[in-house]
């Protein structure tokens, strides 16, 4: 046997001095043979640890073991009975916190690319365009309402139409898929070739799909239930509502929240502008504020758009970053600037209203706090100006109020968050249902998956009781 | 959703009226209240406050003016054609309940538009409605008939007294208050100058003001900040908190400043010289 290499198979990436000024996708992804000599890295563990990292737990060994032997149908057919958006979760999950840190090869080298594997299954199978059967409802199914079109939302809806029940998802925006339609950049997660296939297929198995439905103002859940038909309810409307540091200046000219930004770029194509009517600015010095992924497509968009100069404004050190390594070392390579134990106290304005600096203030990390983190404290009197001319804000989002707000019996806590029941994602409310970042704050595209799917089990459960099953 | 446009009726120079078909929305719309629409697939998302809702024809009605590339595309639209997106109601109502008193509406342009909605919900409610109406000349006053119907009376000004009385709109309303007329609230809605000016006029008498506001946005759910304005000490989104907030309390220059925020741009992607002095549809 030929001795197991240490390393994952290279993912093939467009050249970062080439990238750097298109919006194309930067990770190529694995040709065939690339991914055969990839899964024969697996080990075929006895006791496989790493399908315990999945949220959604997709059978990861058997996925892989189809590969092996060039069953390429097989695996995706494996991958797509616990993962409804494979192509996805194949780009975006951080599997080196999930499936991957598990992978036994970690222990030496690197573990299994089981993201990358994941990802060239769901591609081959999109590349056939395959038919997508239409489900066969009982002229009886029962009705659910998904408010939301994000990751959790589609998770739940193809997992409910599975189960036969009739499902229609309403979207706020003009277009489906949330996060991965209006926050990850094109770069990362095509929308045509990827995120809009995905969503087509649920829709030809039969989940309806109401855009420009803003649940809470045109139709409150109560309307949903007793007027609509709707027998239970998923509200999966994720956090939406962008944070701001509270700092001076923050509303002037050339200051974005890094949803604004993303969502112009990325919903709106404003990066076609004026093909695509949508304007966005960006000038020539761009400062990101925060550490996490969305502050690193923000960066790298920011970039794409034609900034010179791009920094990564964050408070505490580069161990700190909240964002996937590979983003951080995506964003270096194309050249981005990180400014570390920095924070920003002021937005410096012109006298008509634009930004031209950001003052920050060096930071020192202490020592840990409750949370295992070393926490940052400014150095007195070590402020400087950082001249730019677009300030993004990505320090996070909080849940966005409409719809618990309209909704009588369906109890938050103090952050506004929705409360629902870990296991069922029951709300206080009977026959609604909640999961994802509304629930749990901003977290990630998967974890809202595996909360969508958890829910769809839970509302069959309600379902079958309530028809008497 | 898709909503076909039933009526087209040109109001004055380069403002439209669209009668737009949309029962659902039409159902649960309020005055106060705004939509957001999207013309095509390469469209903007603008913005617009409901001019008035017909809720037994299931008909919204919109008025705007053309002041940039994304509203004359709006307006090459005609009887039978369809919006792609037509998206509301969006924003909190106004507050309108009995007992309010007298209430002078006060709508400067198209500004009459969105004030249309909230006068005649005041005056169905039983308060004491003057409304007044201004522009810069006879011909582009707008809605009369209709504020004459929500109004108990009306008074029309024209900064080149064509109509009405000579001058802005504040100069009427500081006229109602030399007659002894006794205002409990005043409703503005116009360019942002016009509520600044009415802002500074009832701050001192202690009148309170509300103004809707404009701003840019994008989304219209509170999702991407756009639209944020300074309202006291706080920062409120106006899709979200608005559009109505207190006159006195609002940061209007801040606002005005953020309304340029993308006028290079606009001319750029066309050539399109606004002629009127505004940045975007109110």
């Amino acid at each position: 046997m030929m001795a197991l290499s240490l390393e994952k198979h290279k993912m093939p990436e467009q050249d970062p001095k080439v990238r750097a000024h298109n919006f194309n996708e930067v990770a190529l992804g694995y040709d065939e043979e690339t991914a055969v000599a990839e899964a024969e890295r697996c080990l075929t563990c006895k006791v496989p640890q790493c399908r315990k990292g999945c949220p959604v737990g997709v059978n990861i060994p058997e996925f892989i073991a189809k590969i092996k032997t060039r069953d390429f149908d097989g695996a995706i057919s494996k991958i797509k009975e616990s993962n409804a958006l494979p192509a996805v979760c194949g780009r975006v999950c951080p599997q080196e916190n999930q499936c991957e840190k598990y992978c036994i090869l970690g222990k030496k080298g690197e573990p299994v690319g089981i993201g990358r594997l994941e990802r060239f299954a769901a591609d081959r199978e999109m590349a056939q365009n395959k038919e997508v059967k239409p489900i066969d409802y009982a002229p009886d199914a029962q009705k659910v309402a998904v408010i939301g079109a994000g990751p959790a939302g589609l998770s739940c809806a193809g997992d409910l139409a599975r189960k036969g029940y009739r499902v229609t998802i309403f979207e706020a925006l003009h277009t489906a898929g949330g996060v991965l339609s209006y926050g990850i950049p094109e770069f990362r997660l095509p929308k045509d070739a990827i995120v809009k296939k995905e969503i087509a297929n649920l829709e030809k198995m039969g989940v309806k799909i109401e855009v420009d439905a803003v649940v809470g103002q045109l139709y409150t859940i109560d309307e949903l239930m007793e007027e609509e038909g709707f027998d239970a309810v998923f509200v999966g409307t994720g956090a939406g509502l962008p944070h701001f540091m509270n700092i001076p200046g923050e509303n002037l000219n050339g200051v974005y929240s890094a949803n604004e930004f993303l969502t112009r770029c990325n919903l709106m194509k404003a990066y076609r502008f004026p093909e695509y009517a949508t304007p966005i600015r960006v000038g020539n010095s761009v400062a990101v504020v925060g550490g996490g992924n969305v502050a690193m497509d923000a960066a790298r968009t920011a970039l794409r758009l034609g900034a010179e100069h791009v920094y990564i404004v964050y408070r505490r050190g580069e161990e700190e970053l909240p964002a996937r390594k590979e983003e951080v070392h995506h964003a270096k390579e194309e050249g981005i600037d990180f400014q570390l134990l920095n924070n920003p106290v002021e937005v410096m304005g012109d006298d008509k209203g634009w930004v031209r600096a950001l003052k920050c203030i060096r930071m020192e990390l202490g020592e840990p706090d409750e949370s295992g983190r070393r926490s940052p404290k400014a150095v007195p009197g070590s402020e400087f100006e950082l001249a730019v001319d677009t300030v993004v804000m990505a320090i996070g989002q909080g849940p966005n109020p409409i719809v618990a707000s309209t909704t009588p019996g369906m109890d938050t806590n103090k952050r506004g968050n929705i409360i629902a029941d870990e296991e069922t994602c029951a709300t206080t409310k009977p026959g609604v249902f909640a999961g994802g970042d509304i629930v749990t704050g901003a977290a990630t595209v998967i974890l809202a998956m595996g909360a969508g799917k958890k829910a769809a089990a839970a509302i069959d459960e309600y379902l079958k009781k309530k028809r008497g099953a | 959703m898709r909503a076909k446009v039933l009526r087209k009726e040109l109001l004055s120079e380069g403002v439209y009226r669209f009668d737009v078909d949309a029962p659902r929305l039409a159902k649960k719309t309020q005055p106060g209240q705004f939509i957001i629409l999207r013309v095509n697939e390469e469209g903007e998302r603008i913005p617009l406050t409901v001019a008035d809702f017909d809720r037994e024809k299931g008909i919204i009605t919109i008025i705007f003016q053309v002041v940039g590339a994304s509203t004359e595309l709006l307006a090459s639209l005609e009887e039978g054609d369809e919006i792609l997106d037509f998206v509301g109601p969006l924003g909190k109502k106004s507050e309108i309940e009995p007992g309010l008193g007298t209430v002078v509406c006060i709508g400067g342009g198209i500004g009459v538009a969105p004030i249309h909605p909230i006068a005649r919900g005041l005056h169905e409610a039983g308060n004491k409605v003057i409304s007044i109406l201004g522009a810069r000349s006879k011909d582009l006053i707008i809605m009369e008939k209709e504020l004459r119907a929500a109004s108990d009376e009306v008074i029309i000004t024209t900064d080149d007294g064509s109509y009405g009385i000579e001058g802005f709109v504040t100069a009427a309303l500081e006229q109602l208050v030399d007659y002894g007329e006794k205002i409990d609230l005043v409703y503005a809605i116009g360019p942002v100058v016009m509520m600044k000016s009415v802002a500074d006029a009832t701050r001192p008498m202690g009148i309170k003001t509300i103004v809707s506001l404009n701003p840019i946005m994008v989304d219209g759910t509170g999702m991407c900040g756009g639209c944020r304005v300074q309202v006291g000490s706080e920062t409120k989104f106006a899709c979200v908190d608005g559009p109505e907030f207190d006159a006195h309390l609002v940061d209007f220059v801040g606002l005005r400043e953020r309304q340029a925020m993308y006028r290079d741009q606009e001319a750029e992607g066309k050539d399109h010289i606004c002629r009127i002095g505004l940045g975007r549809g109110a």
